[in-house]
């Protein structure tokens, strides 16, 4: 190939995908997949980019038109079962969940906001347009940067949440073509919408932030990762041993990695047992990967498909995977949310905070945005663990403003170990203008979900070289410290119903009333100001012709 | 003598019967030729509206969605559809085949597929929003894929489907739209020159009533009954539980089925889709505010994309130098075509 003589260096550009398969406890089965780009170039500089290799150009676009420095989206189907299946590689909440850091260039956060989601509800056609200021908040501790940045003013962030989002496949397909492959050929191919929505848990995310590429930080690059993660249930439960497929699970076999890939790899974890008793593993491999994940050091079968020889003869790999389901470590981090009271008047939100650990207490971040017709009273506020009061160490609270902006509470609680903390706060619900109501209001109304953000203790020592060659799933999180792993838990979102008018009134209240009106009213009226005369009956013809006659002559009528 | 004469005799019979089968053919290609440009458009746009809400008017989405799936698949690439759905029904919790929007209880035709893209949905689909989509008074943060950029030359296709009386439509049971507000949209549309020719489709109850106040030139309208009739649904699935589809759409997909993107099927064909024997309720048409023949409008002038190709004779100079951004500077052999991103 000819080098084309140029100013300007060409930026390097990076690809890499992987899948991770972890059988759950129940028996159902988790696969995680990560597509990650490493694209080297300034999007902020004055010249714009305007060629693009890997990186999609529409998020490229959206970087730059828009100031942003870290841009996280997800869209999630069903909940992560925290108590079945575990912590996930990569935590969201159901429905759609948009935050972003700007630069600190911008000056008006708010309008580049709107814009922002106007311009994301098209690329993924979602209705992110819903997002505005009465369900965006601004959290002062949550939601910290995830790349670089040395700039924490919180005034650059917002956060927003739609519980109601649906996603189905019309989400996929515009994510789908962000990728550099597509879906024609690597591990896309297994992105069969079909079998994907017919889940337990599904969930497309994108994530944009600046990376360090070195040690020193001497030069940063863009990465997008886009993840999708799904839980598979079990539809033949038998006695004896577990069996899954990849073409059981996605109706498809692989063939190739994605030509533009530098790694192509898929784990699968074997940690429960390394002997190959429990479980076992076809085609096998040779290749093992240990990894330091949530808090665990994990053992991985890993396939490479960047090697001609994982596809054998055939030229095709089906992974079948056969286990037996054993005990899973209880997760030392899990939350619950519901809604108690009766009524439509009044209510009460309680959220419950279990902290498994056997000796160790940690802190925890609770943020909670509740729109504004939920009226909270916040001097109810208590929060309790093991039946005594637990003061926060921190609160940050900013009362609603109605048809404006919603509550946000955060609260930085210590949980004690083994134990649970109760968080609950009444509130008094409100009745909206006949015109806020959405065309199927007796369905509810929805809550976002409570983020619980916390450095949980580990087991084993964490990795903090963020620079070496280390599996996605377990780079994600950046890791500050050996003892301890950042954690992410997500609530269940609420339905309130909300007093909710007979929207046929008008109708029927017009009809009655012009009845009564009419009838009565007018009756009345007709009665005391209608008057009596007498009438003579027509006259006959012959006293007609008379009577003309008789005026001629000018003579009174007969 | 006589055998010269009849050389020549013969010769001038040959060369006149030559004359006139080239005379005669190139009558034909300049039938053809004027069959080529007669229509006068250069690109296509379509509209499909589901405005229904709930788990049972799954036939509504069904049926907009085989609209979909006929048009894309005849040539109109997603950037040209504005699709509007009220409901989700593929990932619906009571859909027993997540991601599927069939179309016949044989569940052959999965008419929601693998590759569709939503503009609209959910509570978006509104009158107003409706509206503002069909005059283009959008609001400016509004993206690319949710607007309607037609211009003078453009060929319209709008369907709406759901339920409606006489001389309105309802929009997710909280709102309606009249024939007139519809009838002055389109004057607007023409006002602005937002089309060159519009097709209309409804398959609603009393459908006829919609395009009775149209007054604006170039619209062509079809609807699945008559003032006073209701359109009926087609079969119920056991398994879904619900109405698949109605029997308008039902049958017009399965003609549109028989549609390649070289068919010269026309306009008159489509008016005989689902006669009173299969659809119980009698379709009707309005082709009085159409400047051309019915007969001279094909299926694929409105369902398809099928581009014209003219031919030139001119002579472009592609020599001159072409500045890159990077400053580098090619010889200009390469020519770029005016970007048409995703």
């Amino acid at each position: 190939m000819m080098p084309v003589p140029s100013s300007v260096p060409q930026p390097k550009d990076d690809f890499q995908e992987e899948l991770v398969i972890r059988p759950l406890h129940s028996g159902d089965i988790y696969a995680s997949f990560q597509f990650r780009t490493l694209w080297e170039t300034d999007f902020m500089r004055g010249n714009k980019v305007s060629h693009y290799r890997l990186f999609p150009k529409s998020l490229g676009q959206v970087i730059s038109k828009f100031s942003v420095r870290e841009l996280h989206i997800s869209f999630t189907q069903g909940y992560w079962r925290t108590m079945q299946w575990g912590q996930p590689f990569l935590p969201s909440p159901p429905g759609a969940e948009l935050w972003v850091w700007f630069q600190d260039s911008v000056t008006d956060v708010d309008g580049t906001w709107k814009e922002l989601t106007n311009v994301l509800s098209g690329i993924f056609c979602a209705s992110l347009n819903f997002i505005d200021s009465t369900n965006t908040v601004q959290p002062s501790a949550s939601f910290k940067p995830l790349g670089i940045g040395n700039v924490t003013d919180h005034r650059f962030l917002r956060y927003a949440t739609l519980p109601r989002e649906i996603v189905c496949t019309e989400n996929l397909t515009p994510w789908k073509k962000l990728l550099p492959c597509g879906s024609k050929a690597g591990l896309a191919v297994l992105l069969k919408s079909e079998k994907l929505f017919h889940s337990s848990f599904h969930s497309q995310a994108v994530h944009i932030r600046p990376v360090c590429q070195d040690w020193q930080c001497k030069t940063t690059s863009w990465e997008l990762r886009q993840t999708l993660n799904v839980v598979f249930d079990l539809h033949t439960p038998g006695q004896g041993k577990l069996e899954w497929s990849l073409f059981k699970m996605f109706s498809r076999t692989l063939t190739e990695a994605c030509p533009l890939a530098s790694s192509s790899k898929i784990y699968i974890d074997i940690t429960d047992d390394p002997q190959g008793e429990q479980f076992e593993v076809s085609p096998a491999t040779h290749l093992l990967s240990q990894a330091m994940v949530l808090g665990d050091r994990r053992t991985f079968s890993v396939y490479d498909l960047t090697q001609q020889i994982t596809f054998g003869t055939v030229r095709s790999l089906n992974l079948l995977i056969r286990w037996k389901s054993r005990d899973m470590l209880r997760p030392l981090l899990h939350a619950e949310r519901y809604v108690a009271g009766y009524g439509l008047q009044t209510g009460e939100i309680h959220t419950l905070m279990y902290n498994n650990h056997p000796y160790r207490s940690f802190p925890v971040l609770l943020l909670d945005s509740v729109p504004w017709y939920l009226r909270l009273y916040i001097h109810t506020l208590t929060v309790t663990s093991k039946g005594k009061d637990n003061k926060p160490s921190y609160i940050h609270y900013q009362p609603s403003k109605d048809r404006v902006r919603p509550h946000l509470l955060e609260m930085l609680v210590q949980l004690p170990p083994n134990s649970v903390t109760e968080v609950t706060v009444q509130f008094e619900r409100a009745l909206l203008k006949w015109t806020e109501y959405t065309p199927d209001p007796n369905h509810g109304f929805y809550v976002g979900s409570s983020v619980i953000s916390s450095l949980v203790p580990s087991i084993v020592a964490m990795d903090t070289n963020s620079t070496r060659e280390q599996p996605l799933f377990s780079s994600f999180f950046p890791c500050k410290e050996e003892s301890s792993y950042f954690m992410r838990v997500y609530t269940e979102p609420l339905l309130v119903n909300l007093p909710t008018p007979d929207f046929s009134m008008p109708y029927n209240v017009i009809c009655l009333t012009c009845t009564v009106v009419a009838v009565g009213y007018g009756s009345l009226y007709n009665l005391l100001t209608r008057s009596f005369q007498i009438e003579e009956p027509s006259p006959g013809l012959a006293k007609r012709i008379a009577n003309i006659i008789r005026k001629m002559r000018g003579v009174p009528p007969l | 003598f006589l055998g010269e004469q009849c050389c020549t005799m013969k010769i001038l019979t040959l060369l006149s019967l030559l004359a006139t089968h080239l005379s005669a053919s190139s009558v034909n290609i300049e039938e053809n030729a004027g069959q080529f440009f007669s229509s006068g458009h250069t690109n296509n746009w379509a509209v499909l509206v589901c405005t229904s809400r709930f788990w049972f008017n799954y036939r509504h989405v069904a049926n907009t969605l085989s609209v979909y799936r006929s048009v894309k698949r005849l040539g109109i690439p997603d950037s040209h559809i504005v699709l509007m759905l009220a409901d989700d029904m593929a990932c619906n919790h009571r859909n027993p085949k997540p991601a599927t929007v069939f179309s016949h209880k044989n569940m052959e035709l999965n008419v929601y597929g693998d590759d569709v893209e939503v503009d609209y949905r959910g509570y978006e689909v509104t009158v107003e929003n409706f509206l503002r989509v069909l005059t283009g008074r959008l609001p400016p943060s509004t993206p690319r894929s949710k607007r309607l950029l037609s211009d003078d030359r453009s060929n319209i296709l709008i369907y709406l489907t759901g339920h409606g009386g006489n001389g309105f439509l309802k929009f997710q049971d909280s709102e309606e739209i009249s024939n007139v507000e519809l009838a002055d949209a389109f004057e607007q549309m023409w006002q602005k020159r937002r089309y060159n020719e519009l097709l209309f489709i409804i398959d609603t109850c009393q459908g006829a009533s919609m395009y009775e106040r149209f007054y604006s030139p170039n619209l062509m309208a079809l609807a699945s009954s008559q003032v006073g009739e209701d359109s009926l649904s087609h079969q119920p699935d056991l398994a879904i539980g619900v109405h698949l589809m109605d029997r308008y759409t039902f049958y017009l997909l399965e003609f549109l089925e028989d549609i390649h993107p070289s068919s010269k099927a026309n306009m008159n064909d489509l008016f005989k889709v689902c006669p009173k024997s299969q659809c119980v309720s009698t379709p009707g048409h309005r082709t009085d505010l159409f400047l051309r023949d019915p007969g001279s409008a094909l299926i694929t002038d409105f369902f398809g994309s099928v581009r014209k190709v003219e031919i030139t004779m001119e002579t472009i100079n592609l020599t001159e130098p072409i500045q890159q951004v990077d400053g580098s500077v090619s010889d200009g052999s390469s020519v770029v075509p005016p970007g048409v991103h995703r």
